[in-house]
């Protein structure tokens, strides 16, 4: 495993830690869905996949793929026994209707209020918000994914510059230098990674934030 | 009462330029791409296609888009097809881009007879543009507006002669809704099964809805 791949592998094994057995989930295409191979012990849960069932499996072996059954990415998945399907409306009715505990998202941005920004950069990419500013608004926790910066770029900025998905919606943030909270005070930061000091944080982050006295290591 | 079943030239025959279409399927799946063959082969052009997404370049709406028949996509994705950005950016197609869940819920309502829709996505962003803002007990909801096309063009697994409809997996997403919001509905079907075959309980658009069936064409490409 290459330095970058064990960054993101910390990122997606922390964020598996948030997740409590029973939660309703819905992970974003990319990095959020490699959480799913990393559940706790004992944890259970329930992925829902946007385009229109819950009991979201793991890939199908070689072979044996369905394609009536695909993740929101057009990845064929599984439909685990207990699994149900339904409609496009329904889908985001469990979406913003409260019935989703936990959906983690990639971003661009993301800024100290708890803004975020993952959908375009005018001029450059615009792929749509496809259901990202459903699940931000709608579930009740949103957890960010996401390396700490863009190439060394700070990722986690004091306002978000590009167009939002959806203001003030974020609770926490993960990447590879730490765990921050989301707090109506601004930005805290309650782990940091091994190996990592508060001032690369800080100067890997473009927004002030807190330290809480008891600073944990961040646990893969 | 077998009237329904019919080909897919003889059922596109009412798709005429200028018009606005729904198409069902994400990414593809649950699209009904004999139907979109039948419109390449029709010439019809200048359509306002309303889908999840444009698909891919070689499955799906994004088949429409390469071949500059749509003068507008509404829609919630447009990024796996580069060819739908690539109009965009040139100004050669109109691409509207909507939360997919309000896109639902907009074809929802169209079929619904409902005046719109409240929804909190897109408070604070570029979505709530121009749009008016609803307060309900003390929080901001956007009013979106009720969807509705001259054509839907769906894809189910199977059907009954009457119409009768039942969608497969994640094949389902948009079209039972677009079933109900159009003035001719179109289905593509895997599957015509004698009347009388489906349990009613496990019939998930009704017939009623549906005006021609067009069987097969899963096989995109054969």
């Amino acid at each position: 495993m290459d330095a970058r791949e064990q960054m993101r592998e910390l990122i997606v094994r922390r964020v598996a830690r948030e997740l409590k057995d029973g939660d309703v989930v819905n992970l974003g295409i990319g990095l959020p869905t490699k959480v799913a191979n990393h559940l706790p012990e004992g944890v259970e849960v329930i992925f829902q996949s946007e385009n229109g069932f819950v009991g979201l499996g793991p890939a199908p072996e070689p072979g044996e793929e369905d394609p009536d059954v695909v993740n929101a990415g057009a990845q064929p998945v599984t439909i685990l026994p207990g699994g149900a399907c339904f409609c496009s409306a329904t889908s985001f009715a469990l979406i913003r209707g409260g019935h989703v505990d936990v959906t983690v998202l990639g971003a661009l941005e993301v800024d100290q209020y708890g803004n975020l920004a993952s959908w375009m950069i005018p001029g450059k990419l615009v792929p749509g918000m496809g259901g990202a500013m459903d699940l931000t608004v709608g579930a009740k926790r949103v957890i960010v994914a996401m390396e700490h910066t863009n190439k060394g770029r700070p990722k986690i900025v004091a306002e978000c510059q590009l167009p939002l998905t959806a203001a003030r919606e974020v609770d926490l943030i993960v990447t590879e230098m730490g765990v921050m909270e989301v707090r109506p005070d601004g930005l805290w930061l309650v782990e940091i990674a091994p190996g990592i000091t508060v001032d690369e944080v800080r100067a890997a982050t473009a927004a002030p934030f807190n330290v809480v006295d008891d600073l944990k290591v961040m646990q893969a | 009462m077998g009237k329904k079943v019919t080909t897919r030239q003889e059922a596109l025959k009412a798709v005429r330029d200028g018009m606005t279409i729904m198409i069902g399927g994400f990414l593809a799946v649950g699209t009904p791409e004999g139907l979109i063959d039948g419109l390449l082969e029709s010439g019809v052009r200048d359509l306002v296609v309303i889908g999840n997404d444009t698909g891919f370049v070689d499955k799906g709406i994004g088949r429409l888009v390469v071949a500059k028949r749509c003068r507008e996509v509404i829609v919630s994705h447009v990024g796996t097809n580069p060819e739908t950005g690539r109009q965009m950016n040139s100004g050669e197609l109109k691409v509207t881009l909507v939360p997919q869940g309000t896109l639902a819920e907009q074809v929802r309502a169209g079929g619904a007879g409902l005046g719109g829709i409240l929804t909190p996505t897109g408070i604070g962003t570029v979505v709530a543009e121009g749009k008016q803002v609803v307060q309900v007990a003390g929080k901001d909801y956007l009013l979106e507006l009720p969807l509705r096309a001259d054509v839907a063009l769906i894809k189910a697994h199977k059907a009954d002669e009457k119409g009768n409809l039942v969608y497969r997996r994640s094949a389902r997403n948009f079209n039972p809704l677009m079933a109900m919001a159009a003035d001719l509905v179109i289905a593509e079907v895997d599957e015509i099964v004698p009347v009388g075959s489906l349990d009613p309980d496990a019939i998930m658009t009704p017939g009623l809805l549906v005006d021609m069936i067009v069987p097969g064409g899963a096989c995109h490409g054969c």
